[in-house]
């Protein structure tokens, strides 16, 4: 979709409309955005990311340390009836992370680690289910004592489960989540010095960027 | 069973109960107004809390003492489940735990709708998830009744239909007055009593055999009628290649229906962060394992201590195998601490089940009040609050699974959880999976991958043997079964694959980039998460 029809559109075409897919689906960011609006300040910039929560390092996130400041009643915005709109930055912002080194980098970290992974154990569990279904005298030849083929390579399955997890883990714990971290601050920062579209809701004034949901 | 059991049992479950009604009445008197609160928890658990109560979701009666059961009878085949059940926490691990926790809020069709049209990709899979978790729902009903009946000695179909109206009414009030927070804490209670449990037993059956683990299997294979094949493959899933291949139809639902359950995916929503997702995966990952290696100790040891020809004589499917071997470890019949220990056996049971049902009412709760509720909004309609919808939605469906669990008492309902699963796998998993990882993944695409898998997985149970053909079946005097595998997953989940892709290529509209460089960016990063 063209990204400056529709920017207005979203408010007044009704749902189903030509370009209603990414416009409605904008809607509902909207929404959520909408819902959480007197959630509490989100966390100014100048915290840092060195903030922690019970111990973790996580970051900071928009909407309140632990759950304050919740509105009691929830005023769910019904779909297709956003009261905002959405700021082409935070679009546009997305679009240059998505395309950005750092980004790509996290990705292909990601997929690096995941794909081969993912593959290899569906073969072996698939591999080790037809086995037994089709090869039960291989599967019955004793190996150690009352261990025979089959009981170890059962055991194997529960081993190399463990050891994928715990590879999985550390993985993403080494070479993604500082990057992964960076980056959510990046767009945090970005979507925010592009504060242009200005929430009115319930006569307090919000953020209307995709970083404050 | 004597009097003796079922006073302590119900005794130990009445503390449970009493326990649980305390929990929810703590955190019912909190703030529940909010979706944040209700379906999330406030989700502040941390990962080891959130990994336990996975645990405790995910560990139904079935894993504690069918599984053991199957074991003791069958041997070898009994362990296939389990591993099935916990090779798919891989799959889980991998492709959806982070993801959906940085790009979700409540449930599955939140991560979907968050980049499709939203009324169409809500109804749709809101549909698929209320009719994954009714299901699954009806089985642990049906499960929890014989499960009172046999424990407690009365048989009869009233102790039964009492069973269920009671677990049903306990649920709904957990559900509705403590929303997530309080079917969490459910949750770990469960699992961590389930955990000391089974540790338990698993110590004293392997200082019954000395530590000596060859000598428990040589003692299971000789008292169990059928010596060495006992311990390979075979004796369950040896017949026909029909039967094989149902096996292998089945262990592809388990492995891919998972990383697709609403009550599953729910629970990544109530930790802050994508890390504590994560993490309470792996905490996961690790008390699931530890806990299955456990069980097929239990069920190997139920044949060398109690013996397969008894196991099989209390109950025809086996389930009576652990309080049996709890019974006899503790020193036999009429021995103070073998009493006490069948009781303590018995009373997890109805723990576990509880929690399981909890957990799946909330699931069933959110998609009816956040996907299909929202999606037939009218736009300028008043707004009620959704949680007060969700809350009456708790009580219909704690209703609804009442009424379907006494209407399918007597029928064998052991296929509905690998329906459920294969329902899961085949039309959530695709839905998920392409809008996760698919640039040009489409509205259409969506839609028609839930359809397509849903319609394709129970039209292919309906016309299977399941439900007519043979002396087990559902209608035993019919024959239009068609379709020769009990479990469906082997042709509906690529089914499911398939219609997603072409739904996706016959769209009129394009794929909408600018929404999938959000969906990515946030899925990797946790930009802009809730």
């Amino acid at each position: 979709m063209e990204k400056q029809a529709g920017q207005w559109a979203a408010s007044v075409r009704p749902e189903g409309a030509w370009d209603g897919a990414a416009a409605s689906g904008r809607i509902d960011r909207l929404a959520r955005h909408d819902s959480r609006a007197d959630e509490g300040p989100v966390p100014s910039i100048e915290t840092g990311p060195g903030i922690s929560f019970r111990g973790e390092g996580e970051p900071p996130y928009p909407g309140g340390l632990f759950g304050w400041n919740q509105p009691l009643v929830q005023a769910s915005v019904p779909p297709g009836s956003a009261r905002l709109v959405d700021s082409p930055s935070t679009v546009d912002v997305y679009r240059e992370v998505q395309r950005g080194a750092a980004f790509q980098q996290v990705r292909r970290r990601y997929r690096r680690f995941v794909g081969p992974a993912a593959v290899a154990f569906l073969l072996w569990y698939f591999g080790y289910v037809v086995a037994v279904v089709t090869a039960p005298g291989l599967m019955a030849r004793p190996v150690i004592g009352a261990l025979n083929v089959a009981l170890l390579a059962g055991l194997a399955q529960f081993l190399t489960t463990f050891l994928l997890t715990w590879a999985y883990a550390g993985h993403a714990r080494r070479y993604r989540d500082r990057a992964a971290l960076e980056l959510r601050w990046t767009v945090y920062e970005r979507a925010g010095a592009h504060r242009s579209a200005a929430a009115v809701h319930d006569g307090s004034h919000r953020m209307g960027s995709g970083a404050g949901r | 069973m004597s009097g003796d059991h079922q006073v302590l049992a119900l005794l130990l479950f009445g503390a449970f109960i009493a326990a649980t009604l305390c929990i929810t009445s703590r955190v019912g008197r909190g703030k529940q107004g909010s979706p944040e609160e209700f379906y999330a928890g406030g989700r502040q658990f941390s990962a080891m809390e959130n990994g336990f109560a996975i645990a405790g979701d995910y560990l139904s009666a079935a894993s504690f003492l069918g599984i053991s059961g199957a074991i003791a009878l069958f041997g070898y085949d009994g362990m296939l489940y389990s591993i099935g059940f916990l090779v798919a926490w891989l799959v889980v691990l991998f492709f959806t735990a982070e993801l959906v926790r940085n790009c979700g809020r409540f449930t599955l069709a939140d991560v979907i709708a968050s980049r499709l049209r939203e009324r169409p990709v809500r109804r749709a899979v809101g549909t698929s998830s209320l009719v994954v978790s009714l299901l699954y729902l009806v089985a642990q009903m049906v499960g929890a009744g014989s499960l009172v009946a046999l424990l407690l000695g009365g048989t009869s179909g009233q102790t039964r239909c009492w069973a269920m109206v009671a677990v049903g009414a306990l649920m709904v009030i957990h559900v509705s007055f403590g929303g997530m927070r309080a079917t969490t804490w459910i949750q770990i209670v469960k699992a961590a009593l389930l955990l000391a449990g089974t540790l338990a037993l698993t110590v004293l059956v392997l200082i019954r055999f000395h530590g000596d683990v060859n000598a428990l299997l040589n003692s299971a294979a000789e008292h169990s009628g059928h010596g060495r094949a006992f311990l390979a493959p075979g004796l369950h899933y040896g017949g026909n290649w029909t039967a094989r291949l149902d096996f292998i139809s089945l262990a592809l639902a388990l492995v891919l229906g998972t990383a697709g359950l609403p009550h599953i995916l729910s629970r990544f929503s109530t930790v802050p962060t994508a890390r504590a997702a994560r993490r309470s995966t792996v905490w996961a990952i690790g008390l699931v394992g530890s806990f299955s290696v456990m069980t097929i100790v239990l069920g190997f040891g139920a044949a060398a201590v109690v013996g397969s020809d008894r196991v099989r004589a209390a109950h025809a499917a086996g389930n009576t195998a652990v309080p049996l071997l709890a019974l006899d470890l503790g020193g036999g019949a009429g021995s103070t601490s073998g009493t006490v220990l069948f009781a303590v056996v018995v009373s997890i049971a109805f723990a576990t089940v509880l929690a399981v049902v909890a957990g799946i009412t909330l699931a069933c709760s959110a998609s009816i009040a956040h996907d299909l509720h929202r999606s037939v909004q009218r736009p300028g309609s008043r707004p009620r609050s959704e949680v007060a919808v969700a809350r009456v939605a708790a009580v219909g469906v704690g209703a609804v699974a009442i009424v379907l669990g006494l209407l399918a008492r007597d029928l064998n309902v052991a296929f509905l959880v690998g329906l459920a699963f294969a329902v899961a796998a085949s039309a959530n998993l695709p839905a998920l999976v392409y809008s996760l990882f698919w640039r040009d993944f489409t509205t259409r695409g969506a839609v028609w991958a839930v359809y397509g898998g849903l319609g394709s997985a129970v039209l292919l149970v309906v016309f299977s043997p399941v439900v007519s053909g043979s002396a087990e079946s559902l209608v035993p005097g019919w024959d239009f079964h068609l379709f020769p595998l009990q479990n469906p997953a082997l042709v509906s989940v690529p089914l499911g694959f398939m219609s997603g892709w072409l739904g996706t290529r016959l769209s009129v509209e394009p794929g909408d980039a600018d929404a999938y460089a959000e969906t990515e960016v946030r899925a990797l990063t946790g930009a802009g998460s809730v």
